[in-house]
């Protein structure tokens, strides 16, 4: 038995191998160790998602969970979402439709989000669906409306190219439609200034 | 304050045998805190309110997870999680208070990593899932080096977190039989706000009316409303044998005032439980039997 431990797992695709006290939370390993800040710290008890990040697909609490069972996970973080510059139809959505003002639960909520998009494999969530799917991130700044609204336009945005595709890259909202969503309403280098 | 981190020790066992041995400490030692998915462990590590130093891992238990048909009925692996059990299409089908237990525990974050064995474990008053897993005539199988053994739901609970398990007994899987054919059931959790908040009272319910239209099966068990998950014997017993009508949903309401004995704290007070735990007893009732629901009217 050790006080650290020694563990490995990829985040965003890229492998991660570090030595850690083992009930470090997955959360300050990714800040800290990994330096990613993009997952932020709210509450620290499981109560506001503000620390939502995916751990082989499905959404999980990091502040809840212990470095020790990250290990040989995918993880993936808000980091992981955009390709360089080029954002997801969600993350365009969000900057078109006001889905972001302070930013500290965006992050989560960008991956709860995409947790739901994937489990609705191109189909557009009723508001209610969406709103349960995001009953874990709280969010004191928008009244969630604009939330909603940008989750669902980035469900219909993404739609048209994921029925062009083979199931495999459904999970990904194509970034093919985003651009065209986020077109409409600004023009791409000020979406990519704003979320930057 | 919360203990250094580097004080902290994690043992991540091979097997379930291994993690038994794990659990089963000589006299004096500090014994293990098993840990599945840490949604209740780690809050209270977070805060500094969790005493021990030794956790074992039990996540990577391959013998812990999974649900699968056993008998009539199924068994949910400790480490299965809500999620799991929301998704899944028998549980859909012949469990919905399970189901909708499931998907009232927290957030979807929480759902996918907390475990039906955790919650049990974890004892609280306010667990969502306790109720409907009593209702539902579960079982709780344990394992330690004595062996194994099978605790059923309605004696689980000796008082406030207070289980009839042995320190070093692991929970292995909950067992739930299938209700009778067509048996209605119920669950209504009430809190602050309708996601993600603890319960001020939560109940879950079984009834079936006989070819007579009188009840001839019904469990009622609740949550938040005494130190432990109950049923509530004496509403039951009001119940069993009559047809659902509004004079007997009264008096089914007056013997529960005796079954439950809610108090004031931080998420509710007794007064307040004491009416939603009568309501919701009505709603399903009247969600029951549809001649009842019309007789409301006259």
């Amino acid at each position: 038995m050790t006080s650290r431990a020694t563990l490995t797992f990829t985040v965003n695709g890229r492998r991660r191998r570090v030595t850690v006290p083992p009930m470090k939370r997955l959360l300050d390993v990714l800040r800290e160790d990994c330096r990613l800040p993009g997952t932020k710290e709210g509450c620290g008890e499981g109560e506001c998602g503000a620390c939502t990040v995916l751990i082989d697909g499905r959404t999980v609490n990091s502040c809840l969970v212990p470095a020790v069972q990250a290990h040989g996970a995918a993880i993936r973080t808000v980091e992981g979402l955009a390709r360089g510059p080029r954002l997801t139809a969600l993350q365009q959505a969000f900057v078109a439709m006001g889905g972001a003002q302070c930013g500290i639960c965006t992050p989560g909520i960008l991956l709860s989000a995409h947790e739901l998009l994937v489990r609705a494999r191109g189909r557009v969530p009723g508001d209610p669906e969406v709103r349960e799917a995001l009953a874990g991130n709280l969010c004191r700044c928008t009244g969630y409306q604009k939330i909603v609204d940008a989750v669902r336009a980035a469900a219909r945005s993404a739609r048209p190219a994921s029925r062009r595709r083979p199931a495999a890259s459904r999970a990904r909202p194509a970034p093919s439609g985003a651009r065209r969503a986020g077109a409409k309403r600004r023009p791409a280098g000020k979406i990519r200034r704003t979320l930057r | 304050m919360r203990a250094a981190l580097s004080t902290l020790e994690v043992s991540r066992p091979r097997d379930l045998a291994h993690a038994v041995k794990l659990m089963h400490v000589a006299p004096g030692a500090e014994r293990p805190t098993p840990l599945a998915g840490g949604t209740d462990l780690l809050v209270y590590l977070n805060a500094g309110i969790h005493a021990g130093l030794r956790f074992v891992d039990l996540w990577g238990l391959r013998e812990l997870r999974g649900i699968r048909t056993a008998g009539d009925g199924v068994r949910l692996g400790a480490l299965a999680t809500f999620s799991e059990i929301r998704e899944h299409a028998l549980l859909r089908l012949r469990l919905p208070a399970l189901v909708a237990a499931a998907a009232e525990v927290g957030g979807r974050q929480i759902q996918n990593r907390a475990t039906v064995g955790g919650n049990v474990a974890n004892a609280s008053p306010a667990g969502d899932s306790l109720p409907a897993l009593m209702a539902l005539d579960a079982a709780v199988h344990v394992r330690s080096v004595r062996g194994e053994r099978t605790i059923p739901f309605a004696s689980l609970y000796r008082g406030y977190r207070d289980l009839a398990l042995a320190p070093d007994d692991l929970i292995t899987a909950v067992a739930v039989p299938f209700p009778p054919p067509r048996s209605r059931q119920f669950f209504r959790k009430v809190g602050t706000r309708r996601a993600q908040s603890i319960s001020k009272v939560v109940m879950a319910g079984v009834l079936r009316l006989g070819r007579d239209g009188r009840v001839d099966h019904i469990r009622l068990a609740w949550g938040s409303v005494a130190p432990v998950t109950l049923r509530a014997g004496r509403a039951e017993a009001a119940l069993s044998g009559v047809a659902p009508s509004p004079a007997a949903a009264a008096r089914a309401r007056a013997e529960l005032m005796g079954d439950i004995a809610p108090i004031d704290d931080i998420r509710s007070d007794r007064d307040y439980r004491l009416a939603v735990a009568g309501n919701l007893l009505e709603q399903f009732l009247r969600s029951a039997d549809p001649r009842f629901a019309r007789g409301q009217g006259r």
